[in-house]
């Protein structure tokens, strides 16, 4: 059976541990579940953030996370594979992004999950900006960012 | 016709999120269209210099400067993507 595929796009919050629970109730053949969670963070470049807004590309950020979960979908072995994004006003400690991957056994998890956020950090048409004291501020992409995808260029380790 | 969108600080540089636009005549891909909207001078001219890390999306699928345009495409220009 292929994997379970559902990607969100959303202004409200959302509760990870319920996002997880969707993703492997009454599924017991799953074995393992990965999931990676990021949140907004108070500091960024050595300065305090007092707020962020997320803007993205309406109809394409789907788009682009549909595609990155059929790519996972079909490197690994995957039972489910969720990912929801916030977009709007965020203040710190609250989660941006939920990656959670379904599988059988745990390897095949961890890397799919991996595998979806380097990919969601270059692909997907999400773009941050900061509330600091001196003003607001569009955050930069990351070189390392860049370096995190291109690890994905190789074929999958086992396959 | 074409629509073209910015987003996010490009969007703001250029003042405006999308526009309609007439194919200009000569312009047949990405490259092109990006050259074209640079010689309407000021800040168009800055913001889509040849040195700035402008990334592109036809029809919401992100393209390279070498891909065709055609009439009835959607084109956005954005800058490096920050989520996650």
């Amino acid at each position: 059976m292929p994997a379970v595929r559902s990607v969100r796009v959303q202004a409200e919050p959302f509760d990870p541990a319920a996002e997880v629970d969707a993703l492997r109730a009454g599924r017991p053949q799953i074995g393992a579940v990965v999931s990676f969670l990021g949140l907004m963070r108070d500091l960024n470049d050595g300065e305090p953030v007092e707020s962020m807004t997320l803007e993205h590309y309406p109809g394409m950020t789907e788009k682009a996370l549909e595609a990155i979960a059929a790519e996972a979908a079909a490197r690994w072995a995957l039972e489910g594979i969720r990912v929801v994004h916030r977009i709007g006003e965020l203040e710190p400690e609250e989660p941006i992004v939920l990656v959670a991957v379904a599988s059988r056994h745990r390897a095949e998890a961890f890397r799919a999950c991996e595998f979806v956020i380097d990919y969601l950090k270059t692909r997907a048409p999400f773009w941050k900006k900061e509330r600091v004291a001196g003003g607001e501020r569009w955050v930069a992409a990351r070189h390392g960012d860049s370096e995190a995808e291109r690890r994905w260029e190789q074929p999958p380790d086992g396959a | 016709m074409i629509r073209v969108c910015y987003f996010a600080s490009l969007r703001e540089q250029l003042g405006r999120a999308e526009e309609p636009l007439e194919l200009p005549a000569g312009v047949a891909d990405v490259a092109g269209l990006r050259a074209r909207l640079r010689e309407r001078g000021g800040a168009w001219a800055e913001a889509l210099a040849e040195s700035r890390p402008v990334l592109c999306a036809v029809n919401q699928v992100m393209a390279r400067p070498d891909q065709a345009i055609a009439d009835g495409d959607e084109v956005a220009f954005f800058p490096p993507v920050t989520g996650g």
